[in-house]
Protein backbone atom coordinates (compact mmCIF):
# COMPACT_ATOMS: atom_id res chain seq x y z
CA UNK A 1 0.00 0.00 0.00
CA UNK A 2 1.29 3.52 -0.59
CA UNK A 3 2.18 5.46 2.38
CA UNK A 4 2.40 2.65 4.20
CA UNK A 5 5.50 1.50 6.59
CA UNK A 6 5.99 -1.87 7.96
CA UNK A 7 8.10 -2.04 10.74
CA UNK A 8 9.23 -5.78 12.19
CA UNK A 9 10.86 -5.18 15.77
CA UNK A 10 12.84 -8.33 17.33
CA UNK A 11 15.19 -9.46 20.20
CA UNK A 12 14.94 -12.24 22.87
CA UNK A 13 12.45 -12.17 25.06
CA UNK A 14 12.27 -10.09 27.94
CA UNK A 15 14.19 -6.84 25.82
CA UNK A 16 10.82 -4.82 25.97
CA UNK A 17 10.63 -5.06 21.92
CA UNK A 18 6.54 -5.21 22.71
CA UNK A 19 6.87 -2.57 24.48
CA UNK A 20 8.81 -0.68 22.06
CA UNK A 21 6.00 -1.84 19.49
CA UNK A 22 3.09 -0.20 21.32
CA UNK A 23 4.97 2.84 21.95
CA UNK A 24 6.06 3.44 18.61
CA UNK A 25 2.09 2.59 17.27
CA UNK A 26 0.82 5.08 20.09
CA UNK A 27 3.55 7.77 18.50
CA UNK A 28 2.03 7.13 15.16
CA UNK A 29 -1.61 7.61 16.54
CA UNK A 30 -0.46 10.80 17.87
CA UNK A 31 1.11 11.61 14.13
CA UNK A 32 -2.60 11.42 12.85
CA UNK A 33 -1.67 7.59 10.99
CA UNK A 34 -3.51 4.33 11.15
CA UNK A 35 -1.69 1.63 12.96
CA UNK A 36 -2.03 -1.99 13.99
CA UNK A 37 0.41 -3.56 15.78
CA UNK A 38 0.74 -7.37 16.46
CA UNK A 39 3.33 -9.81 17.86
CA UNK A 40 4.97 -13.27 17.81
CA UNK A 41 6.34 -15.39 20.50
CA UNK A 42 6.63 -18.60 22.32
CA UNK A 43 5.53 -19.80 25.49
CA UNK A 44 8.64 -18.72 27.40
CA UNK A 45 8.74 -15.28 28.67
CA UNK A 46 12.35 -14.83 28.50
CA UNK A 47 15.25 -16.02 25.75
CA UNK A 48 14.40 -16.96 22.25
CA UNK A 49 13.53 -14.75 19.11
CA UNK A 50 10.33 -12.71 19.86
CA UNK A 51 8.73 -10.02 17.35
CA UNK A 52 6.43 -7.10 17.86
CA UNK A 53 5.50 -5.70 14.30
CA UNK A 54 4.02 -2.33 13.08
CA UNK A 55 1.95 -1.14 10.29
CA UNK A 56 1.77 2.47 10.15
CA UNK A 57 -0.60 4.07 6.79
CA UNK A 58 -2.53 6.91 5.95
CA UNK A 59 -4.83 4.28 4.65
CA UNK A 60 -6.84 1.70 6.32
CA UNK A 61 -4.86 -1.21 7.19
CA UNK A 62 -6.16 -5.07 6.14
CA UNK A 63 -3.67 -7.45 6.55
CA UNK A 64 -2.00 -6.74 10.20
CA UNK A 65 0.73 -8.90 9.97
CA UNK A 66 4.34 -7.39 8.25
CA UNK A 67 4.54 -9.11 5.32
CA UNK A 68 8.22 -7.79 4.02
CA UNK A 69 9.85 -4.74 6.41
CA UNK A 70 10.42 -1.37 5.33
CA UNK A 71 11.96 -1.23 8.89
CA UNK A 72 13.94 -4.22 10.94
CA UNK A 73 15.27 -4.15 14.31
CA UNK A 74 17.05 -6.78 15.57
CA UNK A 75 18.52 -6.56 18.95
CA UNK A 76 19.65 -10.63 19.25
CA UNK A 77 21.65 -12.94 17.31
CA UNK A 78 18.81 -15.24 17.10
CA UNK A 79 16.20 -12.64 16.09
CA UNK A 80 18.39 -11.00 12.99
CA UNK A 81 18.55 -14.67 11.48
CA UNK A 82 15.52 -15.67 12.19
CA UNK A 83 13.06 -12.50 11.46
CA UNK A 84 15.76 -10.19 9.10
CA UNK A 85 15.33 -12.15 6.37
CA UNK A 86 12.61 -10.85 3.97
CA UNK A 87 13.35 -6.89 4.11
CA UNK A 88 12.26 -4.88 1.10
CA UNK A 89 15.65 -3.73 -0.96
CA UNK A 90 16.92 -1.17 0.40
CA UNK A 91 15.00 -1.40 3.60
CA UNK A 92 16.48 0.22 6.91
CA UNK A 93 17.81 -2.30 9.14
CA UNK A 94 19.43 -1.86 12.75
CA UNK A 95 21.15 -3.94 14.72
CA UNK A 96 22.85 -4.05 17.94
CA UNK A 97 26.59 -4.05 17.16
CA UNK A 98 27.70 -5.56 20.42
CA UNK A 99 24.99 -8.39 20.20
CA UNK A 100 24.74 -9.36 16.97
CA UNK A 101 28.12 -10.73 14.95
CA UNK A 102 26.75 -12.42 11.85
CA UNK A 103 24.25 -10.71 9.22
CA UNK A 104 22.87 -12.42 6.56
CA UNK A 105 23.55 -10.98 3.16
CA UNK A 106 21.03 -8.73 2.79
CA UNK A 107 20.23 -5.77 0.39
CA UNK A 108 19.00 -3.87 3.48
CA UNK A 109 20.86 -0.43 4.55
CA UNK A 110 22.18 -1.99 7.60
CA UNK A 111 23.31 0.28 10.30
CA UNK A 112 25.21 -1.95 13.28
CA UNK A 113 24.67 0.43 16.53
CA UNK A 114 26.03 0.42 20.36
CA UNK A 115 22.47 0.01 21.39
CA UNK A 116 22.74 -2.20 24.20
CA UNK A 117 26.34 -0.58 25.35
CA UNK A 118 24.87 3.11 25.04
CA UNK A 119 21.39 1.72 27.75
CA UNK A 120 24.09 0.01 29.81
CA UNK A 121 27.09 2.77 29.85
CA UNK A 122 25.23 6.16 29.62
CA UNK A 123 21.82 5.15 31.46
CA UNK A 124 23.60 2.82 33.75
CA UNK A 125 20.72 0.23 32.98
CA UNK A 126 20.24 -2.42 29.92
CA UNK A 127 16.59 -2.41 30.78
CA UNK A 128 16.06 0.93 28.54
CA UNK A 129 17.76 -1.08 25.31
CA UNK A 130 14.01 -0.90 23.55
CA UNK A 131 14.00 3.10 24.32
CA UNK A 132 17.55 3.89 23.14
CA UNK A 133 16.43 1.58 20.00
CA UNK A 134 13.44 3.60 19.60
CA UNK A 135 15.08 6.55 19.48
CA UNK A 136 18.12 5.25 17.05
CA UNK A 137 14.94 3.80 14.71
CA UNK A 138 12.55 7.06 14.70
CA UNK A 139 15.95 9.58 14.00
CA UNK A 140 17.08 7.29 10.97
CA UNK A 141 13.50 6.52 9.75
CA UNK A 142 11.47 9.81 10.27
CA UNK A 143 8.36 7.60 10.68
CA UNK A 144 7.14 9.13 13.80
CA UNK A 145 7.99 13.13 14.92
CA UNK A 146 10.42 12.75 18.01
CA UNK A 147 7.60 14.74 19.90
CA UNK A 148 5.33 12.08 19.39
CA UNK A 149 7.77 9.59 20.65
CA UNK A 150 8.85 11.50 23.49
CA UNK A 151 4.96 11.59 24.52
CA UNK A 152 3.97 8.34 23.83
CA UNK A 153 7.20 7.42 25.70
CA UNK A 154 6.06 8.98 28.99
CA UNK A 155 2.49 8.06 28.73
CA UNK A 156 3.94 4.43 29.13
CA UNK A 157 6.08 4.08 31.57
CA UNK A 158 6.29 3.68 35.22
CA UNK A 159 5.68 6.64 37.21
CA UNK A 160 9.81 7.51 38.78
CA UNK A 161 11.20 6.60 35.70
CA UNK A 162 10.47 9.58 32.88
CA UNK A 163 13.88 11.03 33.19
CA UNK A 164 15.78 7.56 32.79
CA UNK A 165 13.28 6.58 29.89
CA UNK A 166 13.53 10.06 28.48
CA UNK A 167 17.82 10.06 28.15
CA UNK A 168 17.39 6.49 26.62
CA UNK A 169 15.28 8.73 23.92
CA UNK A 170 17.63 11.31 23.46
CA UNK A 171 21.00 9.21 23.45
CA UNK A 172 18.72 7.08 20.75
CA UNK A 173 18.29 9.78 18.73
CA UNK A 174 21.89 10.71 19.08
CA UNK A 175 22.99 7.38 17.75
CA UNK A 176 20.61 8.02 14.86
CA UNK A 177 21.41 11.05 13.72
CA UNK A 178 24.96 10.31 14.03
CA UNK A 179 24.50 7.33 11.78
CA UNK A 180 22.55 9.09 9.56
CA UNK A 181 25.28 12.23 8.95
CA UNK A 182 28.16 9.46 8.73
CA UNK A 183 26.12 7.21 6.04
CA UNK A 184 25.43 10.49 4.32
CA UNK A 185 29.25 12.25 4.32
CA UNK A 186 30.33 8.25 3.13
CA UNK A 187 27.88 9.13 -0.02
CA UNK A 188 29.63 12.21 -0.99
CA UNK B 1 -14.30 6.29 27.78
CA UNK B 2 -13.00 9.09 25.51
CA UNK B 3 -13.63 10.03 21.78
CA UNK B 4 -9.61 10.05 21.41
CA UNK B 5 -8.27 7.77 19.59
CA UNK B 6 -6.18 4.99 21.28
CA UNK B 7 -3.94 1.91 21.42
CA UNK B 8 -6.16 -0.51 22.16
CA UNK B 9 -6.12 -4.61 21.94
CA UNK B 10 -8.70 -6.89 20.57
CA UNK B 11 -8.66 -8.80 24.23
CA UNK B 12 -8.88 -4.97 25.93
CA UNK B 13 -12.00 -4.54 23.87
CA UNK B 14 -13.61 -7.50 24.79
CA UNK B 15 -13.40 -6.60 27.98
CA UNK B 16 -14.46 -2.83 27.64
CA UNK B 17 -17.32 -3.99 25.69
CA UNK B 18 -18.80 -6.32 27.93
CA UNK B 19 -18.23 -3.66 31.06
CA UNK B 20 -20.20 -1.12 28.42
CA UNK B 21 -23.18 -4.03 27.87
CA UNK B 22 -23.34 -3.57 31.56
CA UNK B 23 -21.60 -7.44 32.81
CA UNK B 24 -20.71 -7.42 36.67
CA UNK B 25 -19.66 -10.08 37.39
CA UNK B 26 -17.09 -12.71 35.69
CA UNK B 27 -15.30 -15.84 36.78
CA UNK B 28 -12.93 -17.73 34.78
CA UNK B 29 -9.50 -19.29 34.83
CA UNK B 30 -6.61 -17.64 32.62
CA UNK B 31 -5.89 -19.71 29.98
CA UNK B 32 -3.43 -17.54 26.77
CA UNK B 33 -4.43 -16.48 24.62
CA UNK B 34 -7.60 -14.80 25.85
CA UNK B 35 -5.54 -14.18 29.53
CA UNK B 36 -6.10 -10.13 29.22
CA UNK B 37 -9.44 -10.30 29.35
CA UNK B 38 -9.26 -11.67 33.07
CA UNK B 39 -6.36 -9.63 33.57
CA UNK B 40 -7.93 -6.17 32.77
CA UNK B 41 -11.59 -7.01 34.36
CA UNK B 42 -10.00 -8.23 37.71
CA UNK B 43 -8.44 -4.28 37.26
CA UNK B 44 -11.72 -2.86 36.31
CA UNK B 45 -14.70 -4.78 37.47
CA UNK B 46 -14.08 -3.28 41.14
CA UNK B 47 -13.67 0.04 39.38
CA UNK B 48 -17.28 -0.24 38.91
CA UNK B 49 -19.01 -2.24 41.19
CA UNK B 50 -18.70 -5.39 39.81
CA UNK B 51 -17.19 -8.69 41.07
CA UNK B 52 -14.06 -10.86 39.57
CA UNK B 53 -13.24 -14.21 40.68
CA UNK B 54 -10.71 -16.46 39.83
CA UNK B 55 -12.26 -19.77 39.66
CA UNK B 56 -10.21 -22.80 40.51
CA UNK B 57 -10.75 -24.41 37.30
CA UNK B 58 -13.33 -23.88 33.83
CA UNK B 59 -16.20 -26.33 35.28
CA UNK B 60 -16.02 -24.03 38.06
CA UNK B 61 -15.99 -20.61 36.28
CA UNK B 62 -18.58 -21.67 33.93
CA UNK B 63 -20.99 -22.85 36.85
CA UNK B 64 -19.96 -19.38 38.70
CA UNK B 65 -21.54 -17.63 35.61
CA UNK B 66 -24.77 -19.66 35.41
CA UNK B 67 -25.23 -19.12 38.91
CA UNK B 68 -24.56 -15.26 39.00
CA UNK B 69 -26.74 -14.54 36.17
CA UNK B 70 -29.70 -16.15 38.07
CA UNK B 71 -29.38 -13.69 40.09
CA UNK B 72 -29.94 -11.09 37.60
CA UNK B 73 -26.57 -9.94 37.14
CA UNK B 74 -25.01 -10.11 33.14
CA UNK B 75 -22.45 -12.81 33.75
CA UNK B 76 -18.88 -13.39 31.40
CA UNK B 77 -16.12 -15.94 31.63
CA UNK B 78 -13.39 -16.02 28.91
CA UNK B 79 -11.38 -18.99 28.02
CA UNK B 80 -9.53 -20.99 24.85
CA UNK B 81 -10.02 -24.02 23.01
CA UNK B 82 -8.72 -26.15 25.71
CA UNK B 83 -11.31 -24.53 28.72
CA UNK B 84 -13.98 -23.91 26.10
CA UNK B 85 -14.18 -27.94 26.11
CA UNK B 86 -14.12 -28.10 30.01
CA UNK B 87 -17.17 -25.65 30.08
CA UNK B 88 -19.17 -27.55 27.75
CA UNK B 89 -21.16 -28.94 30.08
CA UNK B 90 -22.58 -26.12 32.40
CA UNK B 91 -23.18 -24.19 28.68
CA UNK B 92 -25.42 -26.90 28.03
CA UNK B 93 -27.18 -26.51 31.40
CA UNK B 94 -27.83 -22.86 30.45
CA UNK B 95 -29.11 -23.43 27.44
CA UNK B 96 -31.91 -25.64 28.66
CA UNK B 97 -32.30 -23.86 31.59
CA UNK B 98 -32.32 -21.00 30.01
CA UNK B 99 -29.67 -18.91 31.50
CA UNK B 100 -28.38 -15.80 29.57
CA UNK B 101 -24.66 -15.53 29.86
CA UNK B 102 -21.74 -14.82 27.42
CA UNK B 103 -18.75 -17.28 26.73
CA UNK B 104 -15.82 -16.13 25.27
CA UNK B 105 -13.48 -18.53 23.39
CA UNK B 106 -9.80 -16.92 21.86
CA UNK B 107 -9.00 -19.54 19.70
CA UNK B 108 -5.42 -21.12 19.69
CA UNK B 109 -4.14 -23.82 17.58
CA UNK B 110 -5.52 -27.76 19.22
CA UNK B 111 -6.44 -30.12 19.15
CA UNK B 112 -5.86 -30.45 23.17
CA UNK B 113 -3.52 -27.79 24.31
CA UNK B 114 -1.59 -27.16 20.95
CA UNK B 115 0.62 -24.42 20.59
CA UNK B 116 -0.77 -21.66 23.38
CA UNK B 117 0.22 -18.31 21.16
CA UNK B 118 -0.96 -19.72 18.08
CA UNK B 119 -4.06 -18.76 16.02
CA UNK B 120 -6.82 -21.27 14.59
CA UNK B 121 -10.04 -21.20 14.07
CA UNK B 122 -10.56 -24.89 14.84
CA UNK B 123 -13.55 -24.57 17.36
CA UNK B 124 -16.20 -23.46 14.86
CA UNK B 125 -17.80 -26.67 15.52
CA UNK B 126 -17.62 -26.79 19.21
CA UNK B 127 -19.21 -23.64 19.32
CA UNK B 128 -22.08 -25.08 17.72
CA UNK B 129 -22.26 -28.74 19.08
CA UNK B 130 -19.79 -28.95 22.09
CA UNK B 131 -22.74 -29.50 24.56
CA UNK B 132 -24.94 -32.52 23.89
CA UNK B 133 -28.40 -32.48 22.73
CA UNK B 134 -30.16 -30.54 20.36
CA UNK B 135 -29.87 -27.16 21.53
CA UNK B 136 -29.63 -23.72 19.93
CA UNK B 137 -27.08 -21.46 20.60
CA UNK B 138 -25.57 -17.68 19.00
CA UNK B 139 -22.24 -17.78 18.07
CA UNK B 140 -20.16 -14.35 16.76
CA UNK B 141 -17.43 -13.59 15.44
CA UNK B 142 -14.97 -10.29 15.28
CA UNK B 143 -12.24 -9.50 12.53
CA UNK B 144 -11.16 -6.38 14.38
CA UNK B 145 -10.48 -4.44 17.58
CA UNK B 146 -13.45 -2.38 17.06
CA UNK B 147 -15.56 -5.01 15.89
CA UNK B 148 -14.71 -6.56 19.26
CA UNK B 149 -15.78 -4.07 21.46
CA UNK B 150 -19.25 -3.70 18.94
CA UNK B 151 -20.01 -7.79 18.79
CA UNK B 152 -19.25 -8.25 22.63
CA UNK B 153 -21.89 -5.52 23.71
CA UNK B 154 -24.28 -7.16 20.87
CA UNK B 155 -23.68 -10.93 22.62
CA UNK B 156 -24.71 -9.45 25.87
CA UNK B 157 -27.73 -8.08 24.09
CA UNK B 158 -28.85 -11.13 21.98
CA UNK B 159 -28.34 -13.31 25.40
CA UNK B 160 -30.68 -11.47 27.64
CA UNK B 161 -33.11 -10.92 25.21
CA UNK B 162 -32.87 -14.83 24.02
CA UNK B 163 -32.35 -15.76 27.44
CA UNK B 164 -29.27 -18.18 25.59
CA UNK B 165 -25.42 -18.46 26.29
CA UNK B 166 -23.64 -16.42 23.39
CA UNK B 167 -20.46 -17.44 22.32
CA UNK B 168 -18.27 -14.97 21.24
CA UNK B 169 -15.67 -17.01 18.97
CA UNK B 170 -12.08 -14.98 18.96
CA UNK B 171 -9.23 -16.22 17.57
CA UNK B 172 -5.47 -15.37 18.58
CA UNK B 173 -4.81 -12.77 15.75
CA UNK B 174 -7.82 -10.33 16.81
CA UNK B 175 -7.17 -11.02 20.43
CA UNK B 176 -4.07 -9.89 20.22
CA UNK B 177 -3.68 -7.57 17.70
CA UNK B 178 -4.11 -3.93 19.00
CA UNK B 179 -5.67 -0.87 16.27
CA UNK B 180 -6.39 2.50 16.63
CA UNK B 181 -9.80 3.06 17.82
CA UNK B 182 -12.38 5.20 19.46
CA UNK B 183 -14.83 3.31 21.67
CA UNK B 184 -18.24 4.28 21.69
CA UNK B 185 -19.64 6.58 24.36
CA UNK B 186 -22.08 5.96 26.51
CA UNK B 187 -25.15 5.58 25.02
CA UNK B 188 -24.41 5.02 21.36
CA UNK B 189 -24.87 1.47 21.37
CA UNK B 190 -27.92 -0.05 22.56
CA UNK B 191 -27.65 -1.89 25.62
CA UNK B 192 -30.14 -4.71 26.40
CA UNK B 193 -31.56 -5.20 29.96
CA UNK B 194 -33.56 -8.69 30.45
CA UNK B 195 -37.33 -8.58 30.74
CA UNK B 196 -38.84 -9.32 34.25
CA UNK B 197 -42.15 -10.71 35.25
CA UNK B 198 -44.84 -7.94 35.60
CA UNK B 199 -47.14 -10.24 37.83
CA UNK B 200 -47.30 -11.07 41.41
CA UNK B 201 -45.07 -13.85 42.73
CA UNK B 202 -47.71 -16.63 43.18
CA UNK B 203 -48.92 -16.28 39.54
CA UNK B 204 -45.10 -16.15 38.68
CA UNK B 205 -44.68 -19.21 35.74
CA UNK B 206 -40.78 -19.61 35.39
CA UNK B 207 -40.87 -21.13 31.80
CA UNK B 208 -44.33 -19.64 30.89
CA UNK B 209 -43.88 -17.81 27.43
CA UNK B 210 -45.19 -17.63 23.92
CA UNK B 211 -44.10 -20.50 21.62
CA UNK B 212 -41.11 -18.60 19.68
CA UNK B 213 -40.13 -16.61 22.87
CA UNK B 214 -38.33 -15.99 25.81
CA UNK B 215 -40.14 -16.01 28.94
CA UNK B 216 -38.98 -13.04 31.40
CA UNK B 217 -36.63 -13.89 34.27
CA UNK B 218 -37.66 -13.10 38.01
CA UNK B 219 -34.14 -12.70 39.70
CA UNK B 220 -33.13 -15.26 41.60
CA UNK B 221 -33.26 -13.82 45.85
CA UNK B 222 -35.51 -11.27 45.16
CA UNK B 223 -38.94 -13.20 46.20
CA UNK B 224 -40.08 -14.97 43.13
CA UNK B 225 -39.25 -18.50 44.28
CA UNK B 226 -38.71 -21.01 41.29
CA UNK B 227 -37.08 -24.30 40.26
CA UNK B 228 -34.13 -24.34 37.65
CA UNK B 229 -32.87 -27.56 36.14
CA UNK B 230 -31.00 -29.34 33.30
CA UNK B 231 -34.02 -31.88 33.24
CA UNK B 232 -37.00 -31.27 30.93
CA UNK B 233 -39.48 -29.29 32.73
CA UNK B 234 -42.82 -27.89 32.47
CA UNK B 235 -43.69 -24.04 32.66
CA UNK B 236 -43.42 -24.25 36.35
CA UNK B 237 -39.84 -25.40 36.31
CA UNK B 238 -40.44 -28.52 37.39
CA UNK B 239 -38.80 -31.77 35.47
CA UNK B 240 -41.16 -33.45 33.55
CA UNK B 241 -41.26 -37.07 31.21
CA UNK B 242 -44.69 -36.15 29.01
CA UNK B 243 -43.57 -36.53 25.54
CA UNK B 244 -46.04 -33.65 24.63
CA UNK B 245 -44.38 -31.26 26.88
CA UNK B 246 -40.89 -32.12 26.35
CA UNK B 247 -41.92 -31.39 22.80
CA UNK B 248 -43.19 -28.34 23.27
CA UNK B 249 -40.03 -26.76 25.63
CA UNK B 250 -37.63 -28.42 22.71
CA UNK B 251 -39.47 -26.53 19.92
CA UNK B 252 -39.89 -23.40 21.79
CA UNK B 253 -36.09 -23.22 22.47
CA UNK B 254 -35.20 -23.70 19.01
CA UNK B 255 -38.07 -20.92 17.29
CA UNK B 256 -36.86 -18.27 20.10
CA UNK B 257 -33.71 -18.04 18.54
CA UNK B 258 -34.85 -19.16 14.45
CA UNK B 259 -37.78 -17.61 14.04
CA UNK B 260 -35.83 -14.18 15.02
CA UNK B 261 -32.64 -14.26 12.30
CA UNK B 262 -33.36 -11.19 10.95
CA UNK B 263 -32.83 -10.21 14.73
CA UNK B 264 -29.28 -12.42 15.14
CA UNK B 265 -27.75 -12.40 11.98
CA UNK B 266 -25.43 -10.11 11.22
CA UNK B 267 -22.85 -10.25 8.10
CA UNK B 268 -20.69 -7.47 6.04
CA UNK B 269 -20.17 -8.05 2.29
CA UNK B 270 -18.22 -6.67 -0.21
CA UNK B 271 -18.30 -6.44 -3.99
CA UNK B 272 -20.39 -9.52 -3.95
CA UNK B 273 -22.86 -7.96 -6.92
CA UNK B 274 -20.49 -8.31 -10.21
CA UNK B 275 -18.25 -11.18 -8.89
CA UNK B 276 -17.86 -13.87 -10.42
CA UNK B 277 -16.24 -15.60 -6.91
CA UNK B 278 -16.96 -14.76 -3.21
CA UNK B 279 -14.60 -15.39 -0.84
CA UNK B 280 -16.10 -16.74 2.73
CA UNK B 281 -14.41 -15.84 5.56
CA UNK B 282 -14.05 -14.74 9.46
CA UNK B 283 -12.21 -13.48 12.55
CA UNK B 284 -8.68 -13.14 11.55
CA UNK B 285 -8.59 -14.96 8.38
CA UNK B 286 -11.30 -12.00 6.98
CA UNK B 287 -8.11 -9.60 7.20
CA UNK B 288 -5.70 -11.48 4.98
CA UNK B 289 -8.50 -12.43 2.70
CA UNK B 290 -9.32 -8.03 2.21
CA UNK B 291 -5.87 -7.72 0.79
CA UNK B 292 -6.30 -10.78 -1.07
CA UNK B 293 -9.75 -9.87 -2.72
CA UNK B 294 -8.05 -6.04 -3.64
CA UNK B 295 -4.72 -7.46 -5.59
CA UNK B 296 -7.22 -9.80 -7.47
CA UNK B 297 -9.29 -6.85 -8.10
CA UNK B 298 -6.24 -5.27 -9.49
CA UNK B 299 -5.38 -7.96 -11.53
CA UNK B 300 -9.13 -7.87 -13.24
CA UNK B 301 -10.81 -10.62 -11.63
CA UNK B 302 -14.11 -10.18 -10.01
CA UNK B 303 -14.08 -11.24 -6.66
CA UNK B 304 -16.32 -9.85 -3.26
CA UNK B 305 -16.16 -10.51 0.06
CA UNK B 306 -18.77 -12.63 2.66
CA UNK B 307 -17.73 -12.08 5.95
CA UNK B 308 -20.52 -13.50 8.64
CA UNK B 309 -20.26 -11.54 11.84
CA UNK B 310 -22.85 -14.49 12.74
CA UNK B 311 -21.43 -17.97 12.09
CA UNK B 312 -24.31 -19.96 14.52
CA UNK B 313 -27.24 -19.77 13.55
CA UNK B 314 -25.50 -19.52 10.02
CA UNK B 315 -26.51 -17.02 7.65
CA UNK B 316 -27.86 -19.72 5.21
CA UNK B 317 -30.29 -17.69 3.42
CA UNK B 318 -27.71 -15.23 2.34
CA UNK B 319 -25.14 -17.74 1.43
CA UNK B 320 -27.82 -19.42 -0.52
CA UNK B 321 -28.25 -16.61 -2.82
CA UNK B 322 -24.84 -16.50 -3.48
CA UNK B 323 -24.99 -20.32 -4.69
CA UNK B 324 -28.21 -19.55 -5.81
CA UNK B 325 -26.36 -16.83 -8.36
CA UNK B 326 -23.93 -19.34 -9.20
CA UNK B 327 -20.44 -17.62 -8.03
CA UNK B 328 -17.76 -19.27 -6.77
CA UNK B 329 -17.57 -19.69 -3.19
CA UNK B 330 -13.71 -20.27 -1.68
CA UNK B 331 -13.89 -20.68 1.70
CA UNK B 332 -10.88 -19.46 3.66
CA UNK B 333 -10.53 -20.44 7.38
CA UNK B 334 -7.66 -21.43 9.76
CA UNK B 335 -8.96 -25.18 9.87
CA UNK B 336 -9.98 -28.36 8.17
CA UNK B 337 -12.97 -26.88 7.14
CA UNK B 338 -15.26 -26.31 9.53
CA UNK B 339 -17.52 -23.08 8.41
CA UNK B 340 -16.62 -25.04 4.35
CA UNK B 341 -18.88 -28.27 5.63
CA UNK B 342 -21.69 -25.93 6.36
CA UNK B 343 -21.10 -23.46 2.70
CA UNK B 344 -21.32 -26.93 1.01
CA UNK B 345 -24.48 -28.42 2.87
CA UNK B 346 -26.16 -24.62 1.54
CA UNK B 347 -24.51 -24.03 -1.82
CA UNK B 348 -26.13 -27.80 -2.20
CA UNK B 349 -24.29 -28.51 -5.49
CA UNK B 350 -25.52 -25.54 -6.73
CA UNK B 351 -22.02 -23.38 -7.31
CA UNK B 352 -18.58 -24.78 -6.99
CA UNK B 353 -17.29 -24.67 -3.24
CA UNK B 354 -13.66 -24.94 -2.34
CA UNK B 355 -11.12 -24.28 0.68
CA UNK B 356 -8.32 -22.39 1.76
CA UNK B 357 -7.62 -24.03 4.67
CA UNK B 358 -4.39 -23.50 6.99
CA UNK B 359 -3.67 -25.30 9.86
CA UNK B 360 0.12 -24.20 10.85
CA UNK B 361 -0.30 -22.12 13.69
CA UNK B 362 0.04 -18.95 11.52
CA UNK B 363 -2.13 -16.47 9.85
CA UNK B 364 -2.25 -16.90 6.45
CA UNK B 365 -0.81 -14.95 3.72
CA UNK B 366 -2.60 -13.12 1.38
CA UNK B 367 -0.40 -14.54 -0.72
CA UNK B 368 -1.81 -17.72 -0.05
CA UNK B 369 -5.52 -16.60 -0.64
CA UNK B 370 -4.64 -15.13 -3.57
CA UNK B 371 -2.85 -18.01 -5.55
CA UNK B 372 -6.35 -19.80 -4.64
CA UNK B 373 -8.96 -17.42 -5.48
CA UNK B 374 -6.59 -17.72 -9.52
CA UNK B 375 -7.04 -21.52 -9.19
CA UNK B 376 -10.69 -21.69 -8.49
CA UNK B 377 -11.47 -18.18 -10.66
CA UNK B 378 -10.03 -20.03 -13.71
CA UNK B 379 -9.94 -23.88 -13.03
CA UNK B 380 -13.62 -24.37 -11.02
CA UNK B 381 -16.43 -25.14 -13.28
CA UNK B 382 -18.99 -22.06 -13.11
CA UNK B 383 -22.27 -21.39 -14.84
Amino acid sequence: MPGTWEVRLSGSGGQGLILAGIILAEAAIIDGQNVVQTQSYGPAARGGASKAEVIISQEEIDYPKVDRPDIFLGLNQESVLKYMDGCKDNALAIVDAGLVNHIPPSKARVYALPITETARKQVGRELVANVVALGALSALSGIVSRESVTTALLRRVPKGTEDMNRKALELGFNLGEQALAGAQAGHN
Amino acid sequence: MSSEPRLVQGNEACAEGAIYAGMRFYAGYPITPSTEIAEILAKRLPQVGGKFIQMEDEIASMAAVVGASLTGVKSMTATSGPGFSLKQENIGYACMAEIPCVVVNVQRLGPSTGVATAPAQGDVMQARWGTHGDHPIIVLTPSSVKETFELTVRAFNLAEKFRVPVILLMDEVVGHMREKVILPEPGELPVYDRLKPNCSREDYYPYRADWDKAPPMAFFGEGYRYHVTGLFHDESGFATEKPEVIDLQLRRLHNKIYRHLDEIITYHSEQTEDAELVVISYGGTARAVSRAVKLARQEGRKVGIFRPQTLWPFPEEAVAELAGAGKKLLVAEMNYGQLLLEVQRVAAGRCAVTGCLQTNGELTQPETILNKIREVYEHAPGN
